[in-house]
């Protein structure tokens, strides 16, 4: 086996392997190896796929044999297990689909394979993606890499947990409301969600199908943008993906901030926060001002209104989305008098309790005679909340704000759900605009009742479409602070 | 009491396109089961649909072709209820934009008389999967031992018209559908056939006392097959609602099916606890704009419309109501029709041969007869050559077989072999004369006053001139002879 370090990052890897000093079967050892000795306590995949990835490897050493030109060639990838991946159990984290073995694979998952990316491992997740911890899994616990009694945060924990861990170089997330941007904070990482429409969902297993997004969680803002590069662009197979063209992000990189007027939202309150974290903020605002960045107020008077939208539009799509799972056609099937018992039986078995209360909430929420007031209701907000991020742009070029409320918490410290639904209070607003918002790291605090310090995420937020600006922003500071690669010590190997 | 019946039809038209509503599946009848099947129609974890373009371009077309509305934008609802041959437990679906709005559809009856009834809407939605039940005997769900389900059909564009409740009575009803049916054909939206599903419909029933204004209690009846049933039901359903409500008793809101062995409608479910399907705007899906150089394009594709052809055939040019129902029938029929008469000029005359000695030989040899030898040219010819009285009726329906066996134009048959009417006063009056000198016995008959001898003479003269000889003038000059 080769000196490969596993904490080399996607660029670095490719040109590598391109350039023929590392093979794609060498790195794929390496990783496997980690894979073996620490996901027994990390626990970031459902699915590990040994066989898979040695064959992909030795697929793309001859790809690059043959001189084709892999912009993530050998690059180890871990796929959120809402993604379809052709002959994988592709679960959503869910008893409902635990056996499910997909027969086709997600766009986004096929155009990283098609770059040279090697899959690793379908990661854990929160049920359907619906949660903000990871803790809603019913097929396994995923843990935090910096903190075992930790959460890796959710619900793309299992791909936050793989990329911190060691145990793949980059991971596709999955992002309704924050599912990339909070657990990429909790586990020290760049979580990138991109513009609504700009990363085909096709293959993407529905929560809410007009704000899903698949992204990027990665070690570095280089990485990220490799990766957007490398699977955004129009999908015919899907009718909501952006037929305009993607203006590479991995050549607009900067290194620094100057010309850039950066705001923050007056109406955005910061009593969620711990006086701690609170601190760590405001010298990250500081930050942003000495990479040159001109740091403004904006305003967003309808920002507060966001968890409340989101929590109407969301499980009224998901109370329509996961109809499907009903035992009829695939996954699990409770046998039953007849066709009605045999789908609620079905259903009772194989959903969560998060899960189940989103469909109720949403079945609630479309039905005759509360229609208006709450779905078309949440859809009127929704409208007012992207003009209101519309004019702020008008003031400043980035958003900046927490990725989320807290650092990572203890396994079961948010018991109630409106808790952990406030978890989501800073990221869920731009994925109502349908905004592209990213989080890079930004430091760390010890949380009470912690024993070690754990990473936050600064949140930068950007107009439609303007990824290149974003990643390049995120970049120069990620490069000014170091955060992303000065951090405490993360999971050991578990001694034989 | 005297009752009239108020009839609504709801009409589901699968659209004639390549592939399915939302994905590339072809759309197909008859192949084995659940093999035009892919993740999207299957509703597989992570499938997403994309429009079918040319299913929008056939809805709107059928708008434009009933005066419908076309509303610059549209969009699709998911339409949420679970049922097995359903993939997703949702129907994508449209609820308050469709495609088209309003419009009507004018219709004709029997005795000739137009009429029209007003359409509610047109909107497209994908069909459903198909099921079937096994080891219950009857084929029904109840103590079937297991189900099965083909998804071949799931995702075919259906486009769903449905009336306003302006048709009152059966006849009507037929005639309806009837005119739906040669429009939808015309356009080359739909096979539009009963038996293969791709044409199925339900009627919405009611009565009410002739004069009244308010609605009755409405059934409706599904399970038709045929036109013939969609009548047969119907008026059993007006009879049955009538016994009811005058023996007393109160007609429920319920689903009837038609059993046609028996020539009854019975009931199906109760309709009384009303479905909540929880309609929103189908998120993976985006608004639909259509452009008015789309709608002015689409429009002008459209050809002359069955009604018209009709109000044409009957009013222009005269054809009774049985032979413009045999052309609205047939496009190609009536397209070589249209070329006959445009070239003759004798509407008249080219309904006798177009519908008369054409489509019986059609009938008899299997060739349809836009198909055959006889070009509608050389039939113009003919009909020219009988105004002219170049030739007798007699030989003319000896040309048209000629000419369907492709010995050629009329013109150069009569030319080759000599078959032109002799309308010469002297070789018909040798004619003439050669048969009276034949025949004395006969001529004596005729002028002891049996004149109906006449008829024989008649033959032996057209015989003796092969055929050819001017009946008139062989009439006159026997007539003369004679007396
Ligand atoms: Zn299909």
């Amino acid at each position: 086996m080769s000196d490969f370090s596993i904490e080399r990052g996607a660029a670095d890897i490719a040109r590598a392997v391109t350039a023929g000093s590392l093979s794609a079967a060498d790195i794929v050892e390496a990783v496997l190896s980690r894979v073996d000795a620490v996901d027994g306590s990390v626990g970031a995949y459902l699915t590990p796929l040994h066989d898979l990835a040695r064959g992909t490897a030795a697929n793309v050493d001859a790809r690059v044999r043959a001189g084709e030109r892999l912009p993530l060639a050998g690059v180890p990838l871990a796929v959120k297990d809402n993604m379809c991946l052709t002959g994988t159990r592709t679960t959503a984290g869910s008893k409902i689909l635990e056996h499910w073995v997909a027969p086709y694979t997600a766009t986004a998952v096929a155009r990283l394979l098609n770059a040279g990316c090697v899959p690793i491992g379908k990661a854990n997740l929160d049920e359907f993606a619906m949660g903000s911890s990871c803790e809603n899994s019913a097929l396994g616990v995923t843990r935090n890499p910096y903190d075992l009694s930790r959460v890796p945060g959710g619900s793309s924990g299992g791909s936050a947990a793989a990329v911190a861990a060691l145990e793949a170089t980059i991971a596709l997330g999955s992002d309704t409301g924050g599912s990339i941007r909070e657990p990429a904070a909790f586990c020290n990482l760049v979580g990138f969600k991109p513009t609504y429409g700009r990363v085909s969902r096709y293959g993407l297993i529905a929560f809410a199908s007009s704000l899903d997004q698949i992204g990027p969680l990665t070690r570095s803002v280089e990485d990220a943008a490799l990766t957007y590069d490398a699977m955004a662009g129009f999908d015919t197979m899907d009718a909501t993906s952006l037929d305009r063209e993607v203006e590479p992000s991995a050549t607009a990189l900067r290194e620094d901030l100057r010309g850039l007027r950066i705001g923050l939202v007056r109406q955005f309150d910061t009593k969620l926060l711990g006086t701690d974290v609170d601190a760590i903020y405001k010298k990250a605002y500081d930050d942003l001002a000495a990479c040159g960045a001109e740091i403004v107020e904006v305003t967003l008077p309808t920002a507060d209104y966001g968890l409340a939208t989101y929590y109407l539009i969301a499980p009224a799509e998901c109370s329509s989305n996961l109809s499907r799972f009903d035992g009829v056609r695939y996954g699990l099937r409770v046998e039953a008098k007849d066709v009605q018992a045999m789908y609620e039986e079905t259903r009772a078995a194989g959903f969560g309790p998060e899960v189940k209360r989103r469909i109720l909430i949403g079945t609630h929420a479309l039905s005759s005679g509360y229609y208006d007031a709450y779905y078309v209701r949440a859809q009127k907000a929704r409208t007012l909340i992207a003009h209101d991020f519309e004019k702020a742009f008008a003031g400043c070029d980035l958003i900046a704000c927490p990725a989320a409320s807290s650092p990572a918490f203890a396994f079961n410290a948010k018991s109630d759900p409106y808790s952990m639904y406030m978890m989501d209070y800073y990221t869920i607003p731009m994925s109502l605009a349908g905004l592209p918002a990213l989080s890079v790291p930004c430091g760390w605090v010890t949380p009470p009742g912690g024993s070690a310090p754990m990473p936050l995420g600064l949140q930068l937020c950007a107009p439609l479409f303007a990824e290149p600006l974003l990643l390049g922003a995120a970049h120069a500071y990620e490069r000014a602070t170091k955060h992303a690669t000065q951090h405490s010590p993360r999971v050991e190997a578990v001694s034989p | 009491m005297n009752w009239e019946a108020v009839i609504g039809i709801e009409c589901h038209v699968e659209l004639k396109t390549q592939t399915k509503m939302f994905c590339g599946c072809p759309n197909e009848f008859g192949a084995e089961p659940n093999t035009n099947v892919c993740p999207v129609c299957l509703g597989m974890p992570g499938a997403l649909p994309v429009p079918n373009r040319v299913a929008i371009e056939h809805m709107v077309r059928a708008g434009l072709a009933f005066g419908a509305e076309i509303p610059a934008f549209s969009k699709f609802d998911r339409k949420n209820y679970f049922y097995p041959d359903m993939p997703k437990d949702y129907q994508i679906s449209q609820f308050d934009m469709p495609l088209t709005s309003g419009g009507e559809v004018k219709y004709w009856l029997d005795d000739g008389t137009m009429k029209s009834c007003r359409l509610t809407r047109i909107h497209l939605e994908e069909d459903t999967g198909k099921s079937s039940h096994a080891g219950s005997g009857d084929g029904r769900i109840a103590g079937s031992e297991y189900s099965l389900v083909d998804f071949n059909r799931a995702g075919v564009p259906l486009m769903e018209c449905v009336s306003e409740p302006e048709i009152r009575s059966s006849q009507d009803a037929v005639a309806y559908l009837t005119s739906l049916r040669e429009t939808l054909l015309q356009l080359d939206v739909s096979d539009v056939k009963m038996e293969e599903g791709s044409l199925r419909c339900d009627a919405n029933v009611s009565i009410r006392p002739v004069g009244a204004t308010e609605l009755g209690t409405k059934t409706e009846i599904k399970n038709m097959n045929s036109f013939r049933s969609v009548q047969r039901a119907i008026d059993s359903e007006i009879r049955r609602q009538i016994e009811t409500v005058e023996a007393g008793g109160r007609v429920v809101q319920e689903t009837r099916g038609w059993d046609e062995a028996r020539g009854e409608t019975h009931t199906m479910r109760s309709k009384e606890e009303a479905h909540d399907y929880r309609y929103f705007p189908d998120p993976d899906l985006v608004p639909m704009e259509l452009q008015g150089d789309d709608i002015d394009r689409l429009r002008s594709s459209l050809a002359e419309l069955p009604w018209q052809r009709f109000q044409r055939l009957t009013g222009e040019y005269g054809l009774n109501v049985k032979q413009a129902g045999q052309l609205i029938d047939n496009a190609r029929l009536a397209e070589y029709f249209d070329r006959v008469v445009t070239a003759s000029r004798n509407p008249q005359q080219s309904t006798n041969f177009v519908l008369g000695d054409l489509s019986r030989l059609a009938n008899e040899s299997g060739v349809a007869v836009a198909d055959s030898k006889a070009s509608p040219d050389d039939v113009a010819e003919l009909i020219a050559m009988v105004d002219a009285k170049t030739i007798n009726s007699k030989i003319a329906k000896t040309l048209v077989e000629r000419m369907w066996k492709g010995d050629g134009s009329p013109k150069a048959i009569v030319e080759r072999e000599g078959l032109s009417q002799t309308s010469d006063p002297g070789a018909v009056e040798t004619f003439v004369d050669d048969v009276l000198a034949a025949n004395p016995n006969i001529v004596a008959e005729y002028r002891a006053g049996k004149t109906n001898v006449a008829g024989f003479l008649v033959g032996q003269i057209m015989k003796a001139s092969r055929g050819k000889a001017d009946p008139a003038l062989v009439n006159t000059v026997l007539k003369r002879k004679l007396e």
